[in-house]
This record gives structure tokens, C-alpha cells and sequence, in this order.
């Protein structure tokens, strides 16, 4: 079980639309975190590497900035199933660089731009995100 | 300069992956969760986001030109092609059995997680995979 929690929720999507909004202010680009994190690596390591690994570097130290501010600790649950882990890492490698976006790029930006494209890829990996999880929980783990 | 500004604008993105729970894969789990545990809280956070992009980008794009770039660089296909299909798809698969899609994953990073060290490393390997099979196919 998990809280339900509107009010912080919103609170946190404002801030994720405000630093989307910033990216394009400043570079010109869409806030796409599959776009930015999969040139990392040669040979796609090129123009606007350092601003991309800042970028990432900037997510990796959030948590620190948010106990820092709060003292509270961040909440996270995550899989232990090794196994299972990698096959969604994988998965979600793999399906975010290939479907040209991710839950930011597609989700939030795209929606913000009334993307066809964007409108198309949020309602299929909604579709197989719900499906997924009803098969892992009700169907097989029950 | 250009590093400066990317490294605040990955924070502010990060808090707010935290604020909302979104960096929580127990909570993104419940949100799919349709039939069970389900966590409508992740609505909340897209309706957020998507409320302040769509405002923010069109203040944005009545300028000439970013302020750190030569031009804007938005997305411009509108195409439905194979590759719109089977890549969500397949992402929405991995996202439904770990609970993570890219930017909670690096957030998640410095708490350590055995199974966050194990996808981080599977993510990116599938990044760079796609991108290489995309290119030798296209080039």
C-alpha cells in the first residue's frame, strides 16, 4: 500500500514542468531524460556532452539536496529480484530510445506540445504498464 | 556556464521526481495497479507537469531563440511508424515489472538499492543498443 498523495504530487509534476520549461528557455531542447541519458556513450558523446552529464549529474544529487532541504529521508521501495531488474532496465532502455521517448520526453513534453506522436506512445505504454503489472500481481504472484 | 545550469535544471527535475513520488517504483507499481493497490497520486504529478509546460513552453517559444542556443530544437516527425508502436510498448513492460522508467532510476541512485545497481547498468546497455540498431538500419 501506498498514500495517496494529490497535493505533493501536483506540487512535484509543477516542478518537473518548471525545469522542462527552463530546458527549452535556456538550450532550446525538449527535457527528455531517455534522449539526454542514451548519448552518454560513444559514439554519441558529442556536442553537449558535459551539459547532458550535468544534467544527469543534477538527478543523481537530488536526493541529497531534498534531505538537505527537508531532513527527510527520501522514500523508496525497489525490487530485490535481481533477475527481474535487469530485464526492465533492459526493457526500459531498450523501448524509450526505440519509441523516441520516455515518460518525460512523450508524457510530459509531448503533452505539453499536443504531439500526435507523443498522444500515440503515452496511451501504449500506459496500456502495457497496466497490463504488466496485472499479470505480475494478479495473474502470477497473486 | 552551459554545465552550471543543466546541473540546476537536473536538481530541480529530481526534487520534483521526489516531491511527488514518482522516484518511489512501490508507488508507480500502485498507480498501474489498476484492479489492486491501486495509487491514483501519479496522475497528479503528469497533471502538474503538463500544466505548467503547456503554459511555460508557449511563453517560451514567442521568443526569437533560446537563451544558450542558436535555435529552438523541437521534435518535428508526425509520423506513426513500427518503431512508435514496439517502443513503448516494450518501455511500458519494463516500467510495469520494476517500477522505474529513466529519470526516478537516477534519482534512486544514491540510496544504492541492490536491484537500482542492477537496472541502471541493463537500462543504459538498452539505450545504447537501440540507438546503435536504429542508426545500422536507417544508414
Amino acid at each position: 500500500m501506498t498514500t495517496f498523495t494529490p497535493l505533493a504530487s501536483f506540487l512535484g509534476g509543477i516542478l518537473i514542468g518548471l525545469s522542462a520549461v527552463l530546458m527549452l528557455l535556456a538550450e532550446g531542447r525538449i527535457a527528455g531524460i531517455s534522449g539526454i541519458a542514451s548519448r552518454l556513450f560513444p559514439p554519441y558523446a558529442d556536442r553537449g556532452f558535459a551539459g547532458r552529464l550535468a544534467f544527469i549529474a543534477g538527478l543523481v544529487a537530488a536526493p541529497l539536496l531534498y534531505a538537505a532541504l527537508t531532513g527527510a529521508a527520501v522514500l523508496q521501495t525497489v525490487s530485490s529480484n535481481l533477475v527481474l531488474m535487469a530485464v526492465a532496465g533492459l526493457l526500459v532502455g531498450f523501448g524509450s530510445v526505440w519509441g523516441s521517448g520516455c515518460t518525460s520526453g512523450h508524457g510530459v513534453c509531448g503533452l505539453a506540445r499536443l504531439s500526435r506522436r507523443s498522444l500515440v506512445a503515452i496511451g501504449i505504454f500506459m496500456l502495457a504498464g497496466f497490463a504488466t503489472v496485472f499479470i505480475m500481481r494478479h495473474l502470477i504472484g497473486g | 556556464m552551459s554545465i552550471l545550469v543543466n546541473l540546476g535544471l537536473g536538481l530541480l527535475f529530481g526534487l520534483g521526481l521526489i516531491v511527488s513520488g514518482m522516484s518511489n517504483p512501490a508507488k508507480v507499481l500502485n498507480f498501474l495497479d489498476l484492479f489492486g493497490t491501486f495509487d491514483p497520486s501519479l496522475a497528479f504529478v503528469m497533471g502538474g507537469a503538463v500544466m505548467v509546460a503547456f503554459l511555460g513552453f508557449r511563453l517560451v517559444l514567442m521568443r526569437e531563440a533560446p537563451l544558450m542556443a542558436p535555435r529552438f530544437q523541437l521534435p518535428t516527425r508526425t509520423d506513426i511508424d513500427a518503431r512508435l508502436l514496439v517502443g513503448p510498448a516494450l518501455f511500458g513492460i519494463g516500467w510495469g515489472l520494476g517500477g522505474f522508467c529513466p529519470g526516478p532510476a537516477f534519482t534512486a541512485l544514491g540510496l544504492a538499492a541492490p536491484g537500482t545497481l542492477v537496472f541502471i547498468p541493463a537500462m543504459l546497455a538498452g539505450m545504447w543498443a537501440a540507438r546503435l540498431i536504429a542508426e545500422r538500419r536507417n544508414g
